[in-house]
């Protein structure tokens, strides 16, 4: 019966995928399938990356629901069919492939597993650059012995990923979420990392719905002071004053509070400059030449905005992956919401 | 189906690129890293274009035509974008323009002038980059290099995987892979691949230069079988076009004393090489198959990777070094030259001659038989430079006393070209004196033409059953190497293609531009009355002086050794 009707109940959980991009996971499981018809090997990656800073909720998750994690796993490996599945990959930020390895290795060791278990492989993510080694396709490469750099899309790794097989590739947080569903267990919740100046740090799962302003609320973490926020990531987010916190969490379901008095937005600004400078993997004219242009820019007391908003302008329009474009949201959310 | 780019209606093929219709409608979107036999990265962001709908801009390389599509290649959205992105490569480029052979075809200057751009608007972030040399063939000039990747991706295509993208972002930069136990063969595929001219061969057209201009010096040039089919592309005459004529006459107005066909070196080779094979089939304790030598790219692979296979390799030299012995030995005596006074310059659609060039074992009285090699496009270059005008240059013919070789000698630049000029010479060398009627002295071997990356053929040789085997671009060898034994003969050309897609050829070579190259060679072989080397009757002349002089050691035969990686 689970076999068969998995896939019904991801869809009528509406559920999406936890790692930022918040695609519908049952879409992204059918079209492998469906790849699957003209294909004789497929993947799974799991991926526990966490390459956005400040996001804790991988790890909170491996560390404390092994099993649920693994079940959802499992789940998508009979879905897809052991005669196909032929590789499990479990692809975890350094820190966590230290600590939890050890602990699904554990989990696997269930009888139930034991084919399953033969097929599951760990990877720990390189250290540098930290953001793009979680975009999917560049796990791809990275696993495969790749330069960790994003591919061109299409084709999506649901058609043709690891060594061009159909390979599936979730966040830990979405197989969390469908162990969940198929036990009837999911409750529309997902985990928030709340971080910055807050008095209570940290992981917490509320409704997927829940609004900036009743995240911080439902934590206690509302501030008594002038402050404004990040969301989505630490570097990769959107910044919202705090009259601005109606729409729901999105990206990694980070949520970090700036004391308005106490920050140094110099500093700030020079900080997500050097990261996406530092981070770029260097495929692409408008990032790899861009974020050093703005970074070199921006290091001057005095710079010139025309060309500053050329430069975020052009990210916008003509970088190659995600991280390129993601430079414009947060310092156009930035400039436009804050200063 | 149907879509419109600025505002005009094309029909396209499904799969098609959008960059692939424009230019099939003669639309122009400039671009960089692109490059038809490259996997596309999408890299430059130089190729974009607005899709009506799409929130970004889209890279034309890289986007696939939909039915409906509304493209704008040159919107004012566009070109902010694109001059951006150049202004920005160019800032990561060291404008060496003066002494760059791409300055005539540079994409990056034609997109300054067009569109006015301010290219000082960034200060040259690579300025203080190593120059990486390989041998004295190819170099990687990191202060010039945009980080496209091309090179490597053909350098891994040529299965050598010698070079690696190390870092990431602004600090990333091309080096040699140091550790995969790998070594540059010199083919300059990298070259070829670059948009840039940051991989090129080491430059020689300025010693030429030089010696032009001194008097105390006979400069004599002498042109390879594949440079006639690919130097007119240059000066916008069609592809696969023969301008050995013009080539003759550009040579003598830039102040050459004498010119000659290296299709008369290849006929030696033929000659020397068909003998070998011959001998090796009437020897019972003769090593086989035997392969070609005349490729320096598959010799230095063969050297470095194989050392096991170097008894295999035929002693014969290549044409170019043949031709520059006749010249420094034969012509120099009938002409009473001190043959010190002789500066040999090859022109050649290849890096690694200048390696072979450079080779200890092909010295002649203590000095290199030839002196400098320019590739085909160094002689582009220099011709521009001189403002001939090379497309209206009257036809002259190159001097008799070495002619311009047999039907045989003229697809020696086609893969699958050595091959089949040996085996009309070995044939006929087998056959003669021999009573079977039969024994055929067949001419054409179609079977081991093309672009395929591996060709094979059954020959039957005054009743040895020959079993012989094409090799077209090095990195097809490792596949051949476990059925090698099955062989006799077996002809390797690192370059897809063999010489007419050298590392040294004209920009771009594609297949499409390959197959039309091959097709200007082997039209020249069927328009010959001498197809055989050794029926070409000045090369036997000189063949016989040579062995009445037993001077084969010198000027026939070469060595090969093992070389570390």
């Amino acid at each position: 019966m689970t076999k068969k009707n998995i896939i019904q109940k991801i869809d009528a959980a509406g559920l999406v995928g936890r790692g930022g991009a918040g695609y519908p996971t049952a879409q992204k499981w059918m079209a492998v399938k469906n790849a699957l018809k003209y294909k004789q090997i497929a993947s799974i990656v799991v991926n526990g990356a966490e390459g956005e800073p400040g996001v804790k909720k991988d790890g909170y998750l491996l560390a404390h629901k092994t099993e649920e994690i693994v079940n959802g796993v499992f789940l998508a490996y009979q879905f897809l069919g052991s005669a196909k599945t032929k590789k499990v990959y479990f692809f975890l930020k350094a820190e966590y492939y230290k600590a939890y390895s050890k602990k699904i290795k554990e989990v696997l060791k269930n009888k139930k597993y034991k084919l399953f278990a033969s097929r599951v492989e760990f990877f720990s993510k390189p250290e540098t650059p930290s953001y793009i080694c979680g975009e999917e396709t560049a796990i791809v490469n990275i696993i495969e012995g790749r330069r960790p750099a994003p591919r061109l899309k299409p084709p999506y790794p649901a058609d043709s990923g690891m060594n061009y097989h159909p390979t599936l590739i979730n966040n830990v947080e979405t197989f969390y979420n469908v162990s969940l569903i198929d036990k009837g267990k999911y409750e529309g919740k997902r985990f928030y990392t709340l971080t910055g100046a807050v008095k209570h740090h940290g992981v917490f799962c509320l409704p997927a719905d829940m609004s900036a302003e009743e995240v911080l609320r439902a934590t206690n973490n509302y501030p008594g002071f002038d402050f404004f926020v990040m969301t989505g990531g630490e570097v990769c987010g959107e910044l919202l004053r705090s009259d601005q916190l109606q729409a729901p969490v999105e990206g990694s379901g980070l949520l970090m509070v700036f004391d308005d008095k106490k920050t140094d937005h110099k500093k700030l600004l020079d900080y997500w400059f050097k990261f996406y400078e530092t981070e770029s993997c260097g495929a692409c004219t408008a990032c790899r030449e861009g974020t050093y242009r703005l970074r070199e820019l921006t290091s001057k007391s005095e710079y010139d905005k025309q060309m500053f908003n050329d430069l975020i302008h052009n990210l916008e329009e003509s970088s190659l992956c995600s991280l390129g474009s993601s430079l414009p949201v947060t310092i156009k959310s930035y400039f436009e919401n804050i200063n | 189906m149907i879509l419109k780019i600025n505002n005009k209606k094309f029909s396209a093929l499904k799969g098609q690129t959008i960059l692939e219709v424009a230019r099939e409608n003669g639309i122009k979107i400039p671009s960089l890293c692109y490059h038809p036999d490259l996997d596309v990265r999408a890299g430059c962001r130089i190729c974009v274009v607005e899709v009506k709908g799409r929130d970004k801009l889209c890279t034309a390389c890289s986007t696939a035509v939909t039915e409906g599509m509304e493209i704008l290649t040159d919107s004012a959205r566009v070109q902010k974008s694109r001059n951006l992105n150049v202004e920005m490569l160019f800032a990561s480029h060291v404008e060496k323009c003066a002494d760059c052979t791409l300055r005539f075809d540079c994409t990056l200057l034609e997109l300054a002038r067009e569109y006015n751009l301010k290219l000082a608007r960034f200060a040259d972030r690579k300025i203080n980059r190593k120059t990486y040399k390989f041998a004295n063939a190819v170099e990687i000039d990191g202060t010039q290099c945009i980080d496209c990747s091309n090179c490597i991706s053909a350098c891994d295509k040529q299965g050598i995987h010698f070079l690696k993208m190390e870092g990431n972002g602004c600090n990333q930069e091309i080096k040699p892979n140091k550790e995969n136990n790998s070594a540059c063969i010199y083919c300059g595929q990298c070259a070829n691949a670059c948009p840039v001219a940051a991989a090129q061969e080491q430059g020689e057209w300025k010693q030429v230069e030089a010696a032009l201009k001194d008097n105390k010096k006979i400069v004599v040039a002498q042109f390879a079988p594949a440079v006639r089919v690919s130097l007119g592309e240059e000066f916008g005459m069609e592809y696969g076009v023969n301008c050995a004529k013009k080539i003759n006459t550009a040579l003598k107005i830039l102040g050459f004393t004498h010119v000659f066909d290296v299709n008369f070196g290849a006929d030696i080779t033929t000659m020397t090489e068909a003998e070998e094979l011959v001998e090796r089939l009437n020897d019972k304790k003769a090593v086989f198959p035997m392969t070609t030598s005349c490729c320096p790219a598959w010799v230095a692979y063969a050297e470095y990777y194989h050392p096991e296979l170097l008894p295999h390799l035929t002693t014969a030299r290549s044409p170019h070094i043949h031709s520059a012995g006749a010249i420094k030995s034969y012509f120099a005596t009938k002409n009473k030259i001190d043959s010190k006074k002789i500066i040999v310059v090859s022109i050649v659609p290849c890096t690694s001659k200048k390696y072979e060039a450079a080779r200890p074992e092909l010295k002649y009285e203590g000095r290199p038989l030839v002196d400098h090699v320019l590739t085909t496009r160094e002689l582009a270059f220099i011709i521009k430079k001189n403002k001939i005008d090379f497309k209206n240059l009257v036809d002259s013919e190159t001097e008799p006393i070495f002619n311009d070789g047999s039907g045989a000698a003229a697809i020696y630049g086609a893969s699958g070209g050595v091959m089949e000029s040996a085996l009309r010479s070995a044939l006929s060398m087998a056959c003669k004196g021999s009573k079977n009627k039969l024994c055929s002295s067949r001419l054409e071997f179609k079977e081991v033409r093309g672009l395929k990356g591996f060709k094979e053929a059954s020959v039957n040789l005054a009743g040895h059953k020959l079993k012989v085997g094409v090799v077209n671009g090095i990195g097809h060898f490792e596949h051949i190497l476990p059925k090698l034994k099955k062989y006799h003969y077996i002809e390797v050309m690192a370059c897809p293609g063999g010489c007419l897609g050298g590392g040294g050829q004209p920009m771009p070579t594609t297949d499409v531009i390959r197959k039309k190259r091959l097709e200007g060679m082997y039209k020249i072989d069927s328009g010959k009355d001498v197809r055989r080397a050794h029926e070409n009757k000045s090369m036997v002349e000189y063949y016989d002086w040579v062995k009445k002089h037993k001077l084969e050691a010198k000027l026939l035969h070469t060595k090969f050794s093992a070389k570390k990686r």
